[in-house]
């Protein structure tokens, strides 16, 4: 893929009052254009993502073509995108096959969201289900992931221990991000003790809906040193669903075959565009809505072999310092997930990496390959590779 | 007497060797789901017919609800009173594994493989007094 990142731009996450998603997300992408030394009206397109209002009828707007009141009326084609917790992984896979297509040189691609407390009031219409789901107490992700890496645990020898010290390092790294939500470090031993959920998540594996947006300017590679002396290069970005088999969220009935996750084939896509091995990923960013996911993900994207995480994690090697880092700025567990902004935030930090901008908590060895992964209802996965 | 209903028709139904949940089977492709569907998820087919799923399997999986649920639950339950439940998916052979509320809520009794039988339980009470039933799975062996 013959496709650069040359600006990058966020708003901080956690909860402001008195500010709207759009606002979130219009402060995203100027701070976007800005490190790209561009203005709105060079911007020849858009792909926006937030889905706020698809979820329990918030009433705020989470149509994210809107922004152009903000930025400015300039007519340019600006396309929503709506696809779960992939909604901005799929807008950089859209604005990267646009600038492919030839269509268009110079683009901006953008998620944000603004969640209240205890959102995500899911409603068994919504997807496809009868009402005596919900009726039942299983419309509730949380336990999804629960049983996912309970039948995980015990299949590849996971450990209590480990769940909690991915959360630990997630809370460590988010405590170094001055953008993350939640900033306050937790030792394991609080990690273990806090309220149990949904067996065996406790309260602090846990992330939780907040607020926030990040963005990025895309432009065809052969340009990129017009706007930026550090380019970040897209090698590949992809988009998967569910197969036969898998085992997803809000399923009253799974097949007795056992298929793979979407993020499976995604990352596997992913790779093979980008003509990079796993093995040569230098830092990562996957879905960590609660600790097992994080462990699930390295393995469902080719970073590791199932049941490798037990020692992996516990010899240190998803730190900062360690040889795969994974979740640098904190991940969800300690940014929250505003759905919309998500994969972009993953994004935003990649590129930080990869340009050697990332401050107290800048991967020390020097990153030139960067992944990343968003998964989500009702089963579907965007994973990226970037290089320097 | 005292009056019951399921929480859905459809869902489950007695015959003379006990409860049976309800699903359908593909017509080309004999697969089975839960519950009844009007087209098969595997092949595409939109011939179904209704099939009785097995009252016997086994735990893949399981967790625990450690909060009260927000709607859309209709559980009876208040902040005050509510002390959790379990619920996992039970692996009937050859056919699907169903996801299902879990009679026993204590984690240390429960296991991963363990077998377990269909049983129909008390869900709520209407206001009028009509106890609404739900199927759950209990482990073989445990009082019902």
């Amino acid at each position: 893929m013959n496709v650069a990142i040359v600006g990058i731009g966020i708003h901080p996450f956690g909860r402001f009052e008195g500010v709207t998603g759009l606002e979130l997300g219009a402060k995203a992408v100027r701070a976007a254009l800005g490190d790209a030394g561009i203005e709105w009206p060079d911007v020849q397109f858009a792909f926006g993502g937030s889905l706020a209002g698809s979820l329990s009828g918030a009433e705020e707007s989470s149509q994210a073509d809107q922004l152009v009141a903000h930025l400015g009326l300039t007519g340019i084609q600006f396309t929503n995108v709506h696809n779960g917790c992939a909604t901005a992984g799929s807008t950089l896979a859209m604005g990267a096959a646009l600038i492919e297509s030839g269509a268009y040189d110079l683009g901006v691609c953008v998620g944000f969201d603004k969640h209240p407390r205890g959102h995500f009031n899911a409603k068994p219409e919504q997807s496809g289900l009868p009402h005596w789901y919900g009726d039942l107490g299983f419309m509730i992700t949380t336990q999804f992931f629960a049983m996912k890496i309970n039948r995980y645990m015990h299949d590849f020898g996971i450990s209590h221990e480990t769940l909690a010290k991915v959360a630990a390092k997630n809370f460590r790294n988010g405590a170094k991000n001055p953008n993350a939500w939640r900033r306050k470090p937790f030792s394991e031993e609080e990690i273990l003790e806090s309220r149990m959920l949904n067996y065996p998540l406790t309260q602090y594996m846990f992330c939780s809906p907040d607020e926030g947006a990040a963005a990025v300017v895309i432009c065809r590679a052969d340009r990129a040193r017009e706007f930026t002396s550090k380019p970040i290069y897209l090698r590949s970005a992809a988009l998967r669903t569910r197969q036969w088999g898998s085992f997803e969220v809000f399923a009253p009935w799974l097949s007795t075959e056992r298929g793979h996750s979407p993020t499976v084939d995604a990352a596997r896509a992913t790779f093979e565009q980008a003509g990079v091995e796993p093995s040569d990923v230098d830092v990562a960013q996957v879905q960590d809505s609660e600790s097992g996911a994080e462990v699930m993900h390295l393995s469902e994207t080719g970073l590791c072999a199932d049941g490798e995480q037990e020692a992996m994690i516990q010899g240190g090697e998803t730190e900062i310092g360690g040889r795969l880092p994974v979740n640098t700025d904190g991940g969800l567990i300690a940014n929250g997930e505003p759905i919309g902004a998500s994969g972009m935030r993953q994004v935003y930090e990649t590129a930080l990496q990869l340009r050697g901008e990332a401050g107290d908590r800048q991967v020390p060895s020097n990153p030139k390959v960067g992944f990343t992964q968003v998964y989500g209802a009702p089963g579907v996965s965007c994973c990226t590779v970037l290089t320097t | 007497m005292e009056v019951t209903k399921p929480i859905a028709e459809d869902l489950f139904t007695e015959t003379g060797d006990g409860p049976r949940i309800v699903g359908s089977r593909c017509g080309t492709c004999h697969t089975v789901v839960f519950p009844k569907a009007t087209s098969c998820p595997r092949c595409g087919n939109d011939e179904m017919d209704e099939h009785l799923l097995a009252p016997r399997g086994t735990l893949f999986t399981f967790t625990t609800q450690g909060f009260l649920p927000k709607e859309p639950y209709t559980g009876p339950e208040t902040e005050e009173d509510f002390t959790g439940y379990a619920l996992g998916y039970v692996e009937l052979p050859g056919e699907v594994m169903v996801e299902t509320r879990i009679t026993e809520a204590d984690v240390s009794r429960l296991a991963i493989g363990m077998e377990m039988e269909l049983v129909i339980v008390p869900f709520r009470t209407e206001p009028d007094g009509t106890q609404v039933t739900t199927f759950a799975f209990q482990p073989v062996g445990s009082d019902s």
